[in-house]
């Protein structure tokens, strides 16, 4: 069932999805400099985990944008 | 979704780095001195396992050497050992490592310094190995 939202809740559902975004982002950003700091530190056993949670964000983020195509094109 | 990419290559890189790291050879075997060139309660200053990695071997009784890498974890001055208070010091920003282990003891220092491992064969003192440690 296509849902069709007025304009004004179309926004606020981008706003919604684009700081989940910013959110997901800064925590890559955590990640990438934890994982330098332990690799830089002589720590083998941590980048493996830290790819795979990067990459299950870069996923729940190609998710969202999906999303947004999705609503985009209820519209049209 | 282009910084998210990035912030995985960077992750797939240093995971590559340090696949590259584990495969690397051990270095090779190499006579820093003399057990007799070591007085006990003193340092010797060599280089290991090449000439850019200065080390510092330390003799703190008769049947005790204990090695580390002499860049200090925090922003790589040249650390010197302090044998009567046990401890080795940082110059720099009053950083404080363990003579025992190397750990970090007080200041900005996070990570224990690097431990050379030494072997004692006859009179002569080798270093074998580099052990990076991260806690």
């Amino acid at each position: 069932m296509k849902q069709r939202f007025p304009r004004h809740q179309k926004m606020t559902i981008v706003h919604g999805i684009l700081s989940i975004v910013l959110i997901i982002d800064i925590v890559q950003l955590w990640l990438l400099i934890a994982t330098m700091n332990s690799y830089l530190g002589g720590d083998s056993g941590v980048p493996l985990p830290a790819l795979i949670f990067s990459c299950i964000c870069l996923l729940l983020n190609l998710g969202l944008l999906r999303f947004l195509y999705k609503l985009d094109r209820t519209a049209n | 979704m282009l910084i998210s990419s990035a912030f995985s290559a960077g992750q797939f890189w240093i995971l590559f780095k340090n696949w590259q790291r584990n495969q690397a050879a051990a270095p090779p075997a190499q006579k820093i001195a003399n057990l007799a060139d070591i007085p006990v309660g003193g340092m010797l200053l060599f280089r290991y396992p090449n000439e850019h990695e200065p080390c510092i071997l330390v003799r703190p009784d008769e049947n005790t050497l204990v090695a580390y890498s002499q860049k200090c974890t925090h922003l790589s001055c040249a650390v010197i050992p302090n044998v009567a208070e046990n401890k080795i010091v940082c110059p720099c920003h009053q950083g404080y490592f363990s003579l025992d282990e190397g750990r970090p003891l007080a200041g900005p220092p996070q990570h224990p310094l690097p431990r050379i491992h030494v072997e004692v064969q006859g009179d002569e003192v080798f270093a074998t190995s580099v052990e990076l440690r991260s806690i």
